[in-house]
């Protein structure tokens, strides 16, 4: 039938929806911006503040850590425009909203990234390409057909290996209501994690959060791949073009924790 | 085949109970330990109990909100947890406190996405609409934000919204709790017309004993998670043999009047001013007009019989 509309006019009824209510706050939104902007340059400039007690990081030039930083950055703000705002699940589980999710005839994930997309963070992902595209032109890369092609899906895997952190982690309020922060040590905490060479870290926790997790992953081997040099920290020289193979598997984890976070959820009392 | 028919349906929920300062002991409580039901289309049935009896629980788990621990249900022939979207667009929830419109937005908006969420052409949407807002009264504050809306208001457009889509059932959860009794008339009875045209089944649970007489032609009565009983209205009054009363305050001592067939003195207070009839047959207005002849009648109130109170009483019966 002609006159039936499609699951993606459903998708962007709700995206409608969504920016038409948080028009209703004028104020808020204008100073969720602004808070937002600030933000952002905050985590650029903590890598300028510490190149001013130091010349090098793990071995890394000042424009070679800039070029990781923005990677990260680019990466986790594309990501938070996307799925950031999957932590509004905690409140759905809570509160019992979780319910109506369901009773819709659409896919949950779905329904909560459009329903509840903020567009502030449009800006964010903005600011990050921009400081993303200043870094790129400091950094001394020698470009190559691979590389191009690197640079452009280098900050969507990186999103994505955040998306499924993001994801994964509020699947644990199906179990435990109360576990934001929790969950945020991952997300944000990989988010800190990832501006930085992994050199820097100890071995212990390196190995957790740069290769179990996969955070070294987002910005540190693209990173490496995009400036020529081998790991400093010997890794095989193959790892740094993996990034969309390790996204692919992050994505894939996530979306299994999640169906069976949804099939434990309790509800609330009516 | 039955339009909803579930087998051995159980829910149950993992409780942590304290068993010294810091240990916790972990229990398996079943909210709904074993439900068969078999539910035609067209019927409209009353799913009543008293409070956590597993009521919710059971419509959730036909809604495909929450997965069975174990047994099975089929509702439109589909599974409800595995086929949930294509369940969801063939059935219509109207749980009280999950809205499922757009706080913000005015009421018309939430209606127009509904179209697109559930994919329904428009001159469809359009005709159905109209149905709702001429028998709801909704036009008045179509145009008003959700969130400013009477929760009378606000229940008639739930259930408008859970109609749109043109649902083969209708689940509805205590949809006149808390209403007043202008909304909660309006509700009942545009209720009672959509399943006298016997195309909507309808699902509802409800304490509001005038929503069962108007509405349940069909009662399952569950407590603790089973069912207790299952079947109309007179035979649970027949089975347990309830009565509406009748208390009448007089202003001379009782007499002893003779009284139709049917009523029967229960109580008389001690002082005889005061008398409680029961009623098994006949109609309190014969009951009345009988007393008003002996001219002291001064006042009168009718007790509706208490469903929780049966309920009660079906539940400590041995089985």
């Amino acid at each position: 039938m002609a006159d039936r509309p499609t699951t993606a006019a459903a998708y962007r009824a709700l995206l409608g929806a969504q920016l038409r209510a948080q028009t209703q706050y004028r104020f808020s939104f204008a100073l969720d911006t602004a808070a937002s902007a600030l933000i952002t340059l905050l985590d650029v400039v903590s890598v300028l503040v510490l190149f001013r007690v130091t010349p090098a990081l793990a071995g890394f030039s000042f424009t070679d850590s800039l070029l990781i930083a923005g990677l990260a950055n680019a990466a986790f703000q594309l990501c938070d425009m996307c799925v950031g705002n999957i932590d509004t699940m905690r409140e759905y589980i809570r509160t019992g909203r979780f319910d109506a999710v369901l009773l819709r005839p659409l896919r949950v994930l779905p329904q909560l990234v459009f329903g509840d997309f903020s567009p502030r963070r449009i800006g964010r992902a903005a600011q990050a390409l921009v400081v993303l595209v200043v870094a790129l032109s400091l950094a001394d890369v020698t470009w190559t057909p691979a590389r191009t092609v690197l640079v452009v899906i280098a900050p969507l895997s990186g999103a994505v290996i955040f998306g499924a952190v993001f994801v994964a982690g509020s699947t644990t309020a199906f179990w435990f209501v109360e576990s934001g922060e929790f969950a945020n040590a991952f997300t944000y905490g990989g988010r800190d994690f990832t501006i930085y060479p992994v050199g820097i870290y100890p071995g212990w926790f390196r190995a957790v959060f740069a290769y179990s997790l996969g955070f070294a992953f987002v910005a540190y081997f693209p990173g490496l791949a995009l400036l020529g040099r081998p790991d400093p920290l010997g890794t095989p020289g193959f790892l740094p073009w993996c990034s969309p193979l390790v996204a692919v598997l992050a994505a894939t984890a996530a979306a299994l924790v999640w169906r069976v976070g949804v099939r434990h959820y309790r509800s609330t009392g009516s | 085949m039955p339009l909803i028919e579930t087998t051995g349906l159980r829910k149950e929920f993992t409780v942590r109970r304290k068993a010294g300062r810091f240990r916790r002991r972990r229990h398996a409580v079943a909210a709904v330990d074993g439900i068969d039901l078999a539910v035609e289309r067209g019927e409209m049935l009353g799913y009543i109990g008293p409070n956590g009896a597993g009521k919710s629980t059971t419509l959730k788990m036909l809604t495909g909100v929450l997965s069975p621990s174990g047994g099975e249900a089929r509702v439109c022939g589909l599974r409800p947890v595995a086929q949930r979207t294509r369940l969801a667009r063939r059935i219509g929830v109207v749980f009280g406190q999950r809205s499922q419109l757009w706080w913000d937005l005015p009421l018309r908006e939430s209606f127009r996405l509904l179209r697109y969420v559930y994919r329904v052409p428009s001159a469809e949407h359009a005709a159905r609409l109209a149905e709702c807002r001429r028998l709801l009264d909704l036009d008045e504050f179509l145009d008003t934000p959700v969130r400013q809306l009477s929760l009378g208001q606000r229940m008639r457009g739930e259930i408008t919204a859970a109609l749109l889509h043109g649902p083969e059932v209708l689940f509805l959860d205590e949809p006149t709790i808390g209403l007043d009794v202008v909304s909660k008339q309006a509700v009942r009875s545009f209720l009672a017309d959509l399943g006298a045209a016997g195309d909507t089944t309808l699902v509802l649970t409800t304490h509001d004993l005038a929503d069962i007489e108007k509405l349940c032609r069909r009662l399952v009565v569950i407590d603790h998670g089973r069912v207790v009983h299952d079947g109309s209205l007179a035979e649970l009054h027949a089975r347990y043999d309830s009565r509406r009363r009748v208390v009448v305050d007089l202003d001379a001592p009782w007499d002893g009047t003779p009284v139709p067939a049917g009523a029967t003195v229960e109580t008389v207070a001690a002082d005889g001013f005061r008398v409680t009839f029961g009623l098994a047959g006949g109609t309190a207005g014969d009951l009345v007009a009988a007393l008003a002849g002996t001219g002291s009648l001064r006042d009168v109130s009718v007790l509706e019989p208490d469903i929780e109170e049966v309920v009660a009483r079906l539940y400590a019966e041995p089985a």
